[in-house]
């Protein structure tokens, strides 16, 4: 990315939210940034970076819009946003007309309407994708056929989904506005999910840029909503998470969290992490992001607490936990010594993980850690039939060649 | 913006329900249409008395009751003014047939603007 672009993905969402909140449009507001952005990118470069750049790109892109909607105003369909031009002609909303000076911009008379945006993006009303692929249109600045790429379906399918869901919003009155405090719980927990999603698609390397996205979006929140534990809860869990990513894959084989080369982990982002955590545990936080928060902070310190791990397990799965969090449990159980009681733990959940691929992956483990490798070896081959990447298949193979081995000769040292 | 609520019940959701209890069911139906942002609504008599009608070639072609059956059915309607879909959403959680078993559509209503003078 060139500065130019960055300086555009900085200001994108920002840009298209003030927009929207002027227009109550979507699609004019997108049109008119990308307007704005690019009489930017003409101008900039010989002009210089104006000292207020987003007021600079909102203030454009109003003129732009205010001009299309009089050329277009005996169009039906442009018949909503004729409210626009009256509030601008009687002068009840300033900062758009052609009155202000572009070289003397203040940046707080665009305001910021990023956080009325990704409620609005989040909204419940909207499919789950559709939530994904329009908060990373328009707060992120990813174009259409970056997510297109990204969640590997055809830009066509990517453009009809976004238009899709902006058409819902207009016409069904999704409202472009923080949620009242009663609704705000639930919402939240809605855009959350939404940002959590996006990380974890980035777990992949080749996907990598969703996981910086989504890290990006909850510093964002973080700041927009400097009161709420679960929004530093998560940011915390997603910095720490990809603090460890250089460490996660090593000769292209899927290191576990004892085995990796705590010198590869990112200083800066665990500590980042660590502070985003100390946060939403000095607001009281308890709830689901803020418990995986700090099991990721406990996860990276040396030695791992692993009993207190398995504590703070136990109450993720009491507030409602997955399956999945059990088997976490498991494993935090079975690294604090008590491997016996891990595996029974996951017989217990067996039945509803079927399929799911780290289960035979843990069984084996454990049961490679109890010496019954015949088993253990049982297990990664099925481990194995169900691995998604590369490194996962080889850190697999790796562990059933070792399993193999013991079986021959049992004096074998077992490792981690 | 107007929204209709689409209410679809289930049959047996009021089977087994006290004489208390189902009186205060419908209390929360009237209420909700005496609510001043209630600008209609109506409840439909049962899918026992429903007939299906369909034009082929110019011909009625009449049946007795419903084309499919289904678990829950239409059983009537709402038609709300409201500021937006979150405030429709609050008013549609509201109908008791969206815990009794069954559920809540929530359709916006096509707005026709006037004749746009330009």
């Amino acid at each position: 990315m060139t500065r130019l672009d960055h300086v555009f993905r900085e200001h994108w969402g920002r840009v298209v939210a003030s927009l929207i909140g002027f227009l109550g449009d979507f699609d004019l507001a997108e049109e008119a940034a990308q307007e704005a952005f690019a009489l930017a990118a003409e101008r900039w470069p010989t002009d210089g970076v104006p000292a207020e750049p987003a007021a600079w790109l909102v203030v454009v892109a109003r003129r732009r819009a205010i001009d299309r909607i009089r050329r277009e105003r005996a169009l039906r369909e442009k018949v909503r946003l004729l409210g626009v031009l009256e509030r601008v002609d009687s002068g009840s909303d300033r900062g758009g007309g052609s009155d202000v000076n572009l070289d003397n911009l203040d940046e707080a008379a665009v305001g910021d309407e990023r956080l009325e945006l990704i409620f609005t993006c989040c909204h419940p009303a909207l499919a789950l994708e559709a939530q994904v692929a329009l908060t990373l249109r328009t707060l992120g600045g990813l174009s259409g056929q970056e997510i297109a790429r990204l969640f590997l379906v055809s830009e066509d399918t990517m453009k009809r989904r976004l238009s899709r869901a902006r058409v819902k919003i207009r016409l069904s009155g999704i409202p472009f506005a923080v949620p009242s405090a009663s609704r705000l719980p639930d919402r939240l927990d809605a855009v959350l999910a939404v940002i959590y999603l996006i990380f974890s698609q980035g777990w992949e390397e080749e996907r990598r840029v969703l996981a910086g996205e989504a890290i990006r979006l909850g510093r964002l929140l973080a700041q927009l909503m400097p009161d709420e534990p679960e929004v530093h809860g998560l940011l915390g869990l997603m910095l720490i998470h990809e603090a460890r990513r250089p460490a996660r894959v090593a000769d292209g084989q899927l290191v576990l969290l004892a085995d990796q080369d705590r010198g590869r982990w990112n200083g800066e982002l665990i500590a980042a992490g660590r502070m985003s955590v100390d946060r939403a545990v000095a607001l009281r936080g308890s709830e689901a992001y803020v418990l995986q928060g700090a099991i990721a902070v406990l996860e990276v310190e040396d030695p791992v607490d692993w009993a207190q791990v398995a504590l703070l397990y136990e109450r993720l799965f009491a507030l409602g936990g997955s399956p999945v969090v059990r088997l976490n449990w498991a494993v935090a159980v079975a690294c604090a010594g008590d491997v016996a009681r891990a595996l029974e733990m996951l017989d217990d959940v067996a039945g509803s993980l079927e399929g799911y691929r780290y289960l035979p992956a843990v069984r084996a483990e454990l049961l490679r850690r109890l010496g019954r490798n015949e088993e253990a070896a049982q297990e990664f081959v099925r481990a194995l039939g169900l691995a998604a990447s590369g490194a996962e298949r080889r850190f697999l193979e790796g562990r059933l060649a070792q399993a193999d081995r013991e079986m021959v000769d049992p004096t074998t040292p077992r490792s981690g | 913006m107007k929204y209709a609520m689409l209410i679809y019940v289930n049959p047996h959701s009021w089977d087994g329900l006290s004489e208390d209890e189902a009186a205060d069911i419908s209390r929360q139906y009237m209420d909700l249409g005496q609510d001043p942002r209630c600008l209609g609504g109506e409840q439909l008599q049962g899918l026992e008395t429903a007939t299906t009608v369909r034009v082929a070639d110019g011909k009625a072609l009449t049946t007795d009751g419903p084309f499919a059956e289904t678990r829950e059915v239409f059983g009537g309607f709402y038609l709300f003014e409201a500021g937006d879909l979150d405030e429709a959403l609050d008013v549609a959680a509201r109908i008791p047939a969206t815990w009794m078993n069954g559920s809540v559509e929530v359709r916006p209503i096509v707005e026709r603007p006037a004749v746009v003078e330009s």
